[in-house]
């Protein structure tokens, strides 16, 4: 792991969210000066920011992307007791000269009478739609049924969770066997010992959403939640930031053994709970393929974890704030992660990066008079006690480099040239 | 197999003070974004925003290296032609080709390292011939690996030619072993060594071989106790030397530079016909002799020492976080496990661990916009969970350009993926509705399958031809074929199009006939029939008589059907008819065309048929 880039945001007050899209190409910000800003990739893997436009009348907490099959499409929720969609407008030449791009809103979303505290378009497969949550304990789940007219969004099911709503998340399988499915948090920190997670299932009889389970292990006030991509299994996992990081596992219970047309009971079981970010822990989110968790919490940190093939979760990297300014105002960092300056740690170059600290103890990073730095064997080997590593390193004395003698280099058949992978 | 406790990799995040605040972030395909925030919101307090940036973190640098990527990229072929080995050979020509692998590898990693090492001592920045240096000794050490790997698994060389080997590795591996065997064989009697050394060869046997080493051993040591040398402390010691004295050999330390180098040359005077079996023996000794107790053991040792243990799933284990690079082990384990080496370890998800690393590795090669194109390839060859890891990452790849969608559609095409190819058709026909490219967005959403979206953009088709009298993208509209059956839209704007082709080659009574079948199979949507309709007044005004007497009949009941609907229904569009002044008018010129056409079929209608 490296930070390959640093971006001016530019927001005039604390951001709480970003946002990458479908692609990773385009990028969003919300921040409590009530803006959302849009980010794009250049070619040459710079960002620039193409919109910043102010979009509630409140702090904005969330900004979220549809899928590019619905078009260039933003959602955003605040706390001035609304959700937004707003679309990308093609066109408008002189925006385009300035490469500037233009968002309108299509539809405000005002049925809610608190602080709306989250919003999350539904899996592709089920159309376009959006559900919200808020602090008066509701979820609403919002379709557009025509999906060139964002304009109109139809408010279908209103679920009334009974404790103030912190956040939400679908679960993505698109299996057949799985029903529509959302689970939602709540942050509500009155004495009374609830469960704070619970879990709805749509039933395609009663074209109603309708409670399958209730997490009653988490009592404790729940700040985010996220559905694992499904990769096929027949089981769900469930990531819950509360004052820990809890992965849960929802097996479904066979059809034939519950009541029938009832929704589905789950087998569920906690496989991972982490308190190492000591306080509470605010955000959790899955990468693309499920296999690796991000938290972030009250200790300042990212952290990583991930489960190895024995099923066993561990933390496998940390991001941590280093307290110093970032170098200069240039607002692009580096552009040659290899050669950067500001990579912190000098074995991220080959030997360190975070990719295989996964199972084992870390390996300190090369340092002077280390037998490992040493076996560096195309160098000349440091007679004991070796000199630090620095004397060694490959301008010291080029003479003395001994590559293996020809006869034995018979394996090393020269490498063809090859054309580089370029432009696909 | 138990797990060794690790320590996370800590990154550092410039700017941002993580005992006041919390960090917010995303997950992007290869990227991460990470940005300061406070999540507790009633601490309104500290107004001021922190650090105003917003940081990208990328997993893997690796194949950000040009260098690392011809790596990536040679050893792609030769990762491809090892599973295309699986089925073909088996027994002997099996093992010397797994060896053949092996040494691709290598080579390929040693034109690696000498490139880089090129790159180290060319360059006039000092860091940057640091930062190309440690890649140096990462890849040396992987080579290093690799071929004690190659030699105790996959040569699997027996007692006597495993010295050999062992030498060779020795050899290749630490430079300046040429000037110390030259100053250890050179001052001794070189008649005598060669003599036993070009052994085993092809006519002894090993216990022959055994026999005569004793026989000499003896000698030496005879020579040593009777005190041959004792004038000459150098030739003492040189003949304790080659009688194996661990403590002699220490002496000379300072020529070993490594354990193992101190191993190979003790095996070589003591027990130059030792067993696989014994090897792990002698190397933990050579280790223990060697370090003293001076420092304990680096991974690099324990990785070395578990091969010479033949715990094979120690050093995948141990390179796994020594080199912490899923070239290395996703390939060499794939290597093991075609040798049949790797007991089967039932893993998370039913996967194991073969499949575990090449998942790992591939997943690395998609953050990146070219080298993904490899990646496909090992997601392929992973039978668990490639095909759900692939289809995961091909749908994120960003469709910058045409040619790099149609790149990414094939991909999917050839592995019947129709949920990615559905979905990449989709993206692509939205994006060109959104920029008006009608043409394009409807071949996509015909690759699409996606009838309503083709509906969608027939309709578009249809409205740009009554507002301006014209098709745009006629080739394709014209070309359609059976995918014109996709949506009832799309097979109307096919035909309709015909009509106007026949019409255009004046055969008259083909496209009369097919105007009339478009609106009574009811294939042209009621808001069209007014065009259509419209459409026929030039027919029915031609000389001869085209439209039949039925079929002006048929036409007749199109337009009664229209107008009589019209104040029912309501809509806009008919609103709008009614009340134009131009609609009704055109609406009576119908009725008298029709009335007329009607008036000369029966006509010719009943002259023919009375002739």
């Amino acid at each position: 792991m490296f930070v390959a880039r640093s971006i001016a945001a530019d927001h005039k007050d604390l951001i709480h969210d970003v946002s990458f899209d479908f692609h990773g190409r385009r990028m969003a910000t919300c921040s409590s000066d009530q803006s959302v800003k849009v980010w794009d990739k250049s070619e040459s893997g710079d960002w620039h920011c193409t919109a910043s436009w102010k979009t509630h009348s409140g702090s904005v907490w969330r900004v979220t992307w549809a899928h590019p099959e619905f078009g260039q499409v933003l959602a955003s929720c605040s706390f001035d007791r609304t959700a937004a969609v707003w679309e990308e407008i093609v066109g408008e030449s002189n925006d385009k000269l300035r490469g500037q791009s233009h968002w309108v809103k299509r539809t405000t979303l005002v049925d809610s009478r608190t602080s709306v505290t989250d919003v999350k378009f539904a899996p592709k497969h089920m159309g376009l739609m959006l559900a919200t949550c808020s602090a008066d304990g509701i979820v609403r789940i919002y379709e557009a049924p025509d999906v060139m007219n964002l304009s109109q969004w139809s408010l279908q099911h209103e679920i009334s969770c009974k404790l103030s709503c912190s956040c939400i998340s679908w679960n993505p399988s698109s299996s057949r066997a799985h029903s529509p499915m959302i689970a939602v948090g709540s942050d509500d920190s009155s004495p009374n010992a609830m469960a704070k997670v619970q879990i709805f299932e749509y039933n395609e009889n009663t074209r109603k959403y309708a409670k399958a389970e209730t997490l009653l292990t988490v009592t404790d006030p729940v700040h985010d939640i996220a559905f694992a991509p499904n990769l096929g299994r027949s089981f769900h996992i469930l990531a819950i930031a509360t004052k820990d990081v809890r992965i849960f596992t929802l097996k479904p219970v066979r059809k034939e053994l519950t009541s029938s047309g009832g929704p589905t009971k789950f087998e569920i079981h906690i496989v991972a709970q982490f308190d190492n970010h000591n306080s509470q822990v605010w955000r959790v989110s899955w990468n693309i393929t499920g296999t690796v968790l991000a938290s972030s919490g009250d200790d300042g940190c990212v952290r990583l974890w991930k489960a190895n093939y024995m099923d066993n979760w561990k933390c496998t990297g940390i991001l941590k704030g280093n307290g110093s300014p970032v170098n200069g105002s240039s607002q692009q960092g580096n552009s040659n992660p290899s050669l950067g300056s500001n990579i912190p740690n000098l074995q991220n170059s080959l030997n360190g990066s975070s990719a295989g600290r996964y199972f084992f103890p870390p390996l300190d990073s090369p340092r002077a008079g280390s037998r490992w730095s040493s076996y560096a064997q195309l160098l000349p080997p440091p007679p004991p006690p070796p000199p630090p590593l620095i004397e060694h390193s490959c301008d010291a004395d080029t003479a003395s480099l001994q590559y293996p003698h020809p006869r034995r280099r018979s394996l090393s058949r020269p490498l063809n040239p090859l054309p580089e992978n370029e432009g696909v | 197999m138990e797990e060794l406790d690790s320590e996370p990799t800590v990154t550092l995040i410039p700017g941002v003070n993580s005992q006041k605040k919390q960090m917010c972030f995303d997950w992007g395909p290869g990227e991460m974004l990470v940005c300061e925030t406070s999540f507790n919101k009633k601490e309104k307090s500290d107004m001021v925003p922190g650090c105003p940036f917003i940081h990208i973190i990328r997993k893997n640098e690796d194949v950000y290296s040009q260098i690392l990527r011809k790596l990536f990229n040679e050893s792609h072929g030769i990762f491809v032609g090892l599973q295309r080995l699986e089925e073909e050979l088996t027994g002997k020509s099996r093992k010397t080709q797994l060896v053949r692998v092996s040494k691709n590898y290598r080579s390929v990693i040693r034109a690696c390292l000498e490139e880089m090492h090129q790159l180290a001592i060319a360059g006039k920045d000092p860091a940057i011939g640091r930062q190309f240096s440690i890649q140096v000794s990462s890849l040396s050490a992987m080579e290093l690996i690799w071929n004690l790997c190659e030699i105790l698994f996959i040569e699997v060389a027996p007692a006597g030619p495993l010295l050999l080997h062992l030498l060779d590795w020795v050899q290749l591996h630490v430079c300046e072993v040429d000037s110390l065997s030259a100053d250890v064989l050179g001052s001794e009697n070189p008649s005598k060594h060669e003599r036993f050394w070009n052994l085993p060869g092809n006519t002894q046997t090993l216990t022959e071989l055994e026999l005569k080493w004793q026989h000499w051993h003896e000698e030496c040591e005879r020579h040593l106790q009777d005190g041959t040398f004792a004038s000459s402390p150098h030739l003492e010691s040189l003949c304790k030397v080659m009688l194996g004295d661990e403590a002699a050999l220490l002496e000379q330390k300072g020529l070993l530079s490594t354990w193992y180098h101190f191993l190979v040359t003790r095996l070589l005077y003591s027990h130059p016909t030792v067993k696989p079996t014994d090897l792990h023996f002698y190397a933990q000794s050579s280790l223990d002799l060697f370090l003293g107790g001076e420092s304990s053991p680096e991974p690099l040792d324990n990785i070395l020492m578990a091969a010479f243990e033949f715990d094979i799933h120690q050093v995948i284990k141990e390179c796994s976080i020594a080199l912490s690079n899923w070239w290395f082990v996703a390939h060499l384990t794939d290597l093991l496990d075609h040798c049949k080496l790797l007991q089967s370890h039932n893993l998370y998800f039913g996967s194991n661990m073969r499949e575990f690393l090449l998942l790992e590795y591939a997943s690395g090669l998609f953050a990146h916009h070219s080298l993904w194109q490899l990646g496909v390839d090992y997601f392929d060859h992973c039978p668990e969970l490639g095909r759900v890891s692939l289809e995961l990452h091909i749908e994120r790849i960003p469709l910058s350009t045409e040619q790099k969608a149609l790149k990414v559609l094939r991909v999917c095409e050839q592995r019947q993926m129709t949920e990615q190819v559905r979905s990449i058709c989709k993206i692509l026909a939205m994006k060109a509705v959104r920029n008006n490219r009608l043409g394009s967005a409807l071949s996509w959403s015909i690759r699409a399958k996606d009838a309503a979206f083709a509906t969608l953009v027939s309709d578009r088709f249809l409205r740009d031809y009554c507002e301006r009298g014209c098709f745009s993208d006629l080739d394709l509209i014209d070309n359609l074929g059976p995918a014109m059956m996709l949506s009832d839209r799309l097979t109307f704007l096919g035909k309709y199009r015909e009509f106007h082709r026949l019409y255009g080659e004046k055969r008259f009574v083909d496209a009369a006939s097919l105007l009339l079948s478009l609106m009574t199979s009811q294939i042209a949507p009621r808001s069209f029939w007014m065009t259509l309709l419209t459409d026929a007044l030039p027919l029915l005004e031609q000389k001869q008589v085209i439209f039949s007497a039925e079929q002006t009949y048929e036409l007749m009941r199109c337009l009664e059907d229209l107008t009589s609907e019209r104040p029912v229904r309501g809509e806009p569009d008919a609103q709008q008819l009614q009340d134009d002044d131009v609609e009704t008018t055109k609406v009576e010129m119908l009725r008298l065309a029709l009335a007329r056409n009607l008036a000369r079929s029966i006509i010719k209608e009943g002259s023919l048929e009375g002739s």
